[in-house]
């Protein structure tokens, strides 16, 4: 009795706790320009561009070369609202159609299991390709070559654990949540609540980094107030959820992949056009644009390298120009490889389909999606490089987010001029269903945690009928959503970009171990869960709190001090009474603002970060697993190992299954 | 509610279980290593192998570019290969077990 409260007291504190994480930087290093770090959120390795040296750096070693292309981007409000608009009509349609199927808890959580394989395919590819995957990937390449498609790689190399590991056993095992996999041996209260309680705590983390990515993206893309799309996205998303459950959600999810892969592959036949077709002279115009070669020679001189003409284009090519941490990159590389498996929203989607088999089937074809969809981004990172030049894709954005859409425009563009515009319009209108589909299928999988988990089987007992359960749901799904549209509103100038590494670290290193070992392991009991869970999610969390993610204004204000000399040798070096263009003195101003920020400290109360990582991975996963390990063996359970046949039986055969489909 | 009982752990003693479980576990896990190993050796060897990278193998297209494509290739693969071991030996393994219950 006395747990319930404190179960109900933590998830709601994480959930607000999740506003405060999303730190408010007092001297943001990239606060007028702050796209970069802001519209793609979900890039786990894009916060190196938000790493208070390289962002403050960045300008000042950029002395602007005259002969840089004039690029903007402006996407026609008219043509693009009206996309919106048929999008939101659509979606509606699906919704209306979803509710009316809509009666029961199976229905809500899992669309009845009523899913097919190629269906739930779609849709898991919907639900994972967020907004940065889409506009941040090919613009990490556009920018760095070579770096951003090894980053695309482990994205879809996760699905390879989904596919072995996790995928058909939870099919077998579960019903609508993790808390169901996980309690099925164990003593179910606590083991549920925590299961809850991580559930959502990776859910919010994830929602706050997509909305304010949404936020940001929506502002700069049709000039919509920040607030206005915030709530916006938000009142949709709540109702695509509340009235349409799981069905509704899966749709918007499937209608979402659609429309990307469309995007994707018609841009890529633009790009593959202009080099008529041939993949050798596509890669040549690389190695020879003298704009890329440019860019490179720039970028290596940093480090002390000098190189030119088509060496420095054929270093494109290479990878060190953006990832320069090897550690970090197989750090994140571990929390993408076990992190996905433990996303509570993506294991939430094999409940939907009705057998193994179509789980199986569901997770092969949403691999071909993932990764055609990151083959083309190389295309579109690429053919944005070449055509655009990195140089122009700065000037719109500079961590590179926007390169897809000037691509898109530029190239629709050089055929009819109108036809510039509406494709531009339509790749809006894809990021902006990738929003919804993202942040919906995130608030479903918190809502499932606190409803099915905490209200109906911790509080109640599991006893509720099923209009219970399915008010209960839609309650729940419409706090989360208020709560969502309340963090995304009050993050606007937070610092987020560390909330997806940290989603995928509490994914990796609290549920993906205690989601393996009790489907595999005989002795694993109630006591391995919650120190799994426990210490898993509480290292992930301290280790990104001291990590470089983090804003740490002391070193901010040294990056400042940088800038101010640069600038000063610049107006030295200005003839007499002529000042510096508006875009220097911007900056000059905001270095002296940071430079005060000399004695602050992160809001951990460090000068600087302790852990040298932004993915703390490598460290928070064997935690994980040692303490899901460590606990079982201190605290054996005889009945959890008797149980273990029926569990292990069951996983492999889909006996007994039924039952979980019926009610 | 008139579920089925079974007898969890004679299933489990079962030959045919016993068969399915081996063939299922040493292939699962097995791929599963080998399929981190690989990956693995792309961020490791990016980092510590520049110059294997920058081989040069089809006109400007070098070996790191290659090797990143053959995830994708290596991944799909993998997908399909397990697919069609499932299809044909785990879910024929696991009808036959069924089949040896209900009789």
């Amino acid at each position: 009795m006395t747990y319930k409260n404190i179960i109900i007291a933590a998830c709601l504190a994480l959930t607000v706790a999740a506003a405060a994480f999303a730190e408010e930087p007092k001297n943001a290093p990239a606060a007028p320009g702050s796209a970069p770090a802001a519209s793609a959120p979900a890039t786990p390795g894009t916060p190196a561009i938000a790493a208070p040296g390289a962002a403050t750096t960045a300008p000042a070693a950029a002395p602007a070369p005259v002969e840089k292309k004039k690029v903007t981007l402006k996407a026609n409000k008219a043509i693009t609202l009206s996309m919106f608009a048929i999008i939101i009509g659509i979606t509606l349609a699906v919704v209306v159609w979803a509710a009316k199927q809509t009666k029961t808890a199976a229905d809500f959580y899992a669309a009845g299991g009523g899913i097919t394989g190629t269906q739930n395919g779609w849709a898991i590819a919907g639900d994972y390709m967020s907004a940065a995957s889409f506009l941040g990937i090919s613009g990490l390449i556009s920018l760095y070559g070579y770096d951003g498609f090894m980053y695309s790689v482990g994205w879809l190399v996760a699905y390879i654990t989904v596919l072995l590991i996790v995928a058909e056993p939870c099919r077998n095992a579960g019903k609508y949540t993790l808390g169901d996999i996980l309690s099925f041996r164990t003593n179910p209260k606590p083991v549920r609540a925590f299961a809850a309680i991580s559930t959502v705590a990776v859910s919010t983390f994830y929602l706050t980094a997509q909305m304010v990515g949404a936020g940001k993206l929506m502002a700069l893309l049709v000039g919509v107030p920040y607030k206005t799309a915030i709530v916006g996205v938000g009142i949709l998303m709540v109702g695509y959820v509340v009235f349409g459950g799981m069905t509704a959600t899966t749709w918007v999810q499937i209608i979402k992949a659609g429309l990307l892969m469309s995007g994707a592959f018609l841009l890529s036949f633009l790009v593959l056009l202009k080099c008529n077709f041939n993949i050798f002279a596509f890669f040549e115009s690389i190695v020879n644009s003298p704009d890329i070669q440019d860019h490179v020679s720039k970028l290596v001189l940093k480090d002390g390298v000098i190189l030119n003409g088509v060496d420095a284009g054929q270093r494109f090519l290479e990878p060190g120009l953006f990832m320069k941490s090897p550690l970090d990159q197989i750090s994140l590389g571990m929390a993408l490889v076990l992190g996905t498996a433990g996303m509570p929203h993506i294991l939430m989607r094999f409940f939907t389909v009705p057998t193994a088999q179509a789980a199986r089937k569901s997770v092969i074809i949403a691999m071909f999606i993932i990764g055609g969809f990151y083959v083309l981004t190389t295309l579109l990172g690429f053919g944005a490089a070449v055509n655009i030049t990195p140089q122009g894709i700065i000037t719109v954005d500079p961590g590179g987010n926007m390169a897809t859409l000037i691509l898109a425009q530029t190239l629709g563009a050089e055929i009819a001029p109108v036809l510039g515009d509406i494709f531009l319009a339509f790749l809006c209108s894809v990021a902006f269903a990738t929003i919804l589909a993202v942040v919906s299928g995130l608030v479903l999988a918190a809502s499932a945690a606190i409803a099915h988990d905490i209200y109906v089987n911790v509080i109640k007992d599991g006893h509720a009928d099923q209009h219970e359960q399915v008010m209960a749901a839609r309650i729940t799904s419409l706090v989360v959503g208020a709560v969502g549209i309340m963090i995304g509103l009050m993050a606007e100038k937070a610092n987020v970009a560390h909330l997806v590494a940290l989603a995928f670290a509490v994914a990796s290193s609290g549920n993906l171990p205690v989601v393996v070992l009790s489907l595999f392991w005989r002795k694993f009991n109630t006591a391995g869960v919650i120190s799994g869970l426990t210490v898993g999610t509480i290292a992930s969390i301290g280790l990104v709190m001291v990590s470089p993610n983090m804003t740490y204004p002391k070193l901010v204000a040294k990056g400042a001090e940088k800038v101010i000399v640069a600038m000063e040798k610049k107006q030295a070096a200005l003839p007499p009474g002529t000042a510096l263009n508006e875009k220097d003195t911007k900056a000059l101003a905001k270095a002296k603002v940071e430079v005060l920020g000399m004695d602050g400290k992160s809001i951990m109360g460090l000068s600087e970060p302790i852990l040298k990582l932004k993915n703390p991975g490598i460290i928070s996963i064997p935690l994980g697993f040692i303490a899901s390990i460590l606990g079982c063996l201190m605290f054996p359970n005889k009945r959890s190992e008797e149980m273990f046949d029926e569990v292990y039986v069951r996983q492999n055969t889909g006996l007994g299954m039924a039952k979980a489909i019926d009610h | 509610m008139a579920e089925r009982q079974y007898d969890w752990a004679a299933i489990a003693k079962n030959p045919k279980f016993v068969e399915l479980h081996h063939k299922k576990q040493a292939f699962l896990f097995g791929w599963w290593i080998f399929s981190s190993v690989y990956y693995f050796l792309l961020p490791i060897g990016a980092a510590y192998a520049p110059g294997l990278f920058k081989i040069k193998m089809i006109g400007v297209i070098n070996f790191g570019y290659v090797f990143a494509l053959s995830q994708f290739f290596v991944s799909w693969a993998l997908a399909l290969y397990y697919a069609h071991v499932a299809n044909k030996d785990f879910d024929r393994l696991t009808r036959e077990l069924i089949d040896e219950l209900h009789l």
